[in-house]
């Protein structure tokens, strides 16, 4: 079966793009997927940390993409996991050092090797963002509960559509369930209806994010709070199953009027 | 919901603003519609509607808004004269 590329953007920086990454990542992994998760923000190397596995960078993305070195020797395994594997940004370049054909390039080798190749894209909209998805067949578009990052989402949504890569896929998150009932926070119903497209998962804000960050263990790998079963969840749902959304307020009902809205019946 | 609560005396909830603010300046977003489109638009209307009847150019609206599920560009143009019997 063909390996699957899927980029993970949002526009807006710090809505958890990074963090995303790692923990569907490891969900896939936990299924028995070969994963290979790559981070394209080439200047600012963040997918490698969240990882836990800054100490193991000898080559990065462009190392390969430059042919310094060959693939196999740049991919690090992560050994909590048997097919998780982390191609890391370069620290040393800036967005410029690799093309948007090479990154198709790359993505077409790197599908020889796994099911899933999941890529970290930078914020904006520039050469990062054109480079992460150049390659990709789907997107995922991460967006938090805010004015600021639904408009950068909305955008997202128009400039992938643009560049034939389908109709991406929303996560919300970094919901505060107490906040939506007080109507101080928009609810995940409220930012679908604004962007009107396919919900594939909701992330309850976690302060156990933070502390699996801190170690470097992220958090899907056993943690049992509400993000960590969500991501699992998430990736669960990548792989086709159908996984009901944990019940943090209308949870059902939102998923019943989701589909009426994007026309799936 | 916003009008329920103003009914009721109650100040709006901020997510019900929010998601207010997001609806419009995203369609603002998704058809390019800047002060400078606007201003463009709303000559071409005032052009448009002189040829038939006398308009108030100056006192003449042009605004985004949304209402009954549906996003609306509505323009508010005052009428000038009397017009004349026939």
């Amino acid at each position: 079966m063909a390996a699957r590329v899927i980029t993970i953007t949002s526009g807006k920086g710090g809505v958890g793009k990074t963090t995303g990454v790692a923990n569907i990542g490891v969900g896939l992994a936990l299924e028995g997927k070969r994963v290979i998760v790559v981070d394209a923000d080439i200047g600012l190397r963040n997918l490698d940390v969240v990882m836990g596995l800054e100490n193991r960078i000898v080559y990065d993305v462009v190392d390969v993409v430059e042919g310094t070195c060959r693939l196999q020797q740049a991919l690090i395994r992560d050994k909590r996991l048997p097919e998780l594997h982390l191609l890391a940004a370069a620290q040393t370049h800036d967005k410029t050092a690799i093309s948007p054909e090479q990154m198709v390039v790359l993505c077409d080798e790197l599908r020889q090797h796994s099911d899933f190749v999941l890529i970290d894209s930078p914020a904006g909209i520039e050469r990062g963002f054109q480079n992460a998805i150049a390659g990709a067949d789907e997107a995922i578009i991460i967006t938090t509960p805010e004015v600021a990052a639904v408009r950068d989402a909305d955008r997202i949504v128009g400039l992938l559509e643009a560049h034939e890569k389908g109709s991406p896929r929303l996560i919300v998150n970094r919901i505060k369930p107490e906040m939506v009932k007080r109507g101080d926070m928009l609810a995940t119903e409220d930012v679908i209806e604004i962007l009107a497209i396919q919900l594939l998962g909701v992330i309850p804000e976690d302060e156990n994010i933070i502390v699996s960050t801190n170690k470097g263990i992220p958090i899907a790998l056993d943690g049992q709070t509400g993000a960590a079963v969500a991501f699992r969840n998430i990736a669960r749902r990548v792989l086709g199953q159908d996984v009901p959304l944990l019940p943090i307020s209308q949870q059902r009902r939102l998923l019943a009027r989701m589909r009426h809205l994007v026309g799936r019946g | 919901m916003g009008f329920v609560n103003k009914l009721l005396g109650r100040e709006p909830r901020s997510k019900d603003i929010a998601k207010q603010r997001l609806q419009l300046v995203v369609v603002r977003d998704r058809h390019f519609l800047s002060p400078g489109v606007m201003q463009t638009i709303k000559g071409e209307i005032i052009q448009a509607i002189s040829k038939h009847i006398e308009v108030d150019e100056e006192n003449t609206k042009l605004t985004l808004s949304r209402s009954a599920g549906h996003h609306r560009l509505i323009a508010d143009i005052p009428i000038q004269g009397r017009g004349r019997r026939a």
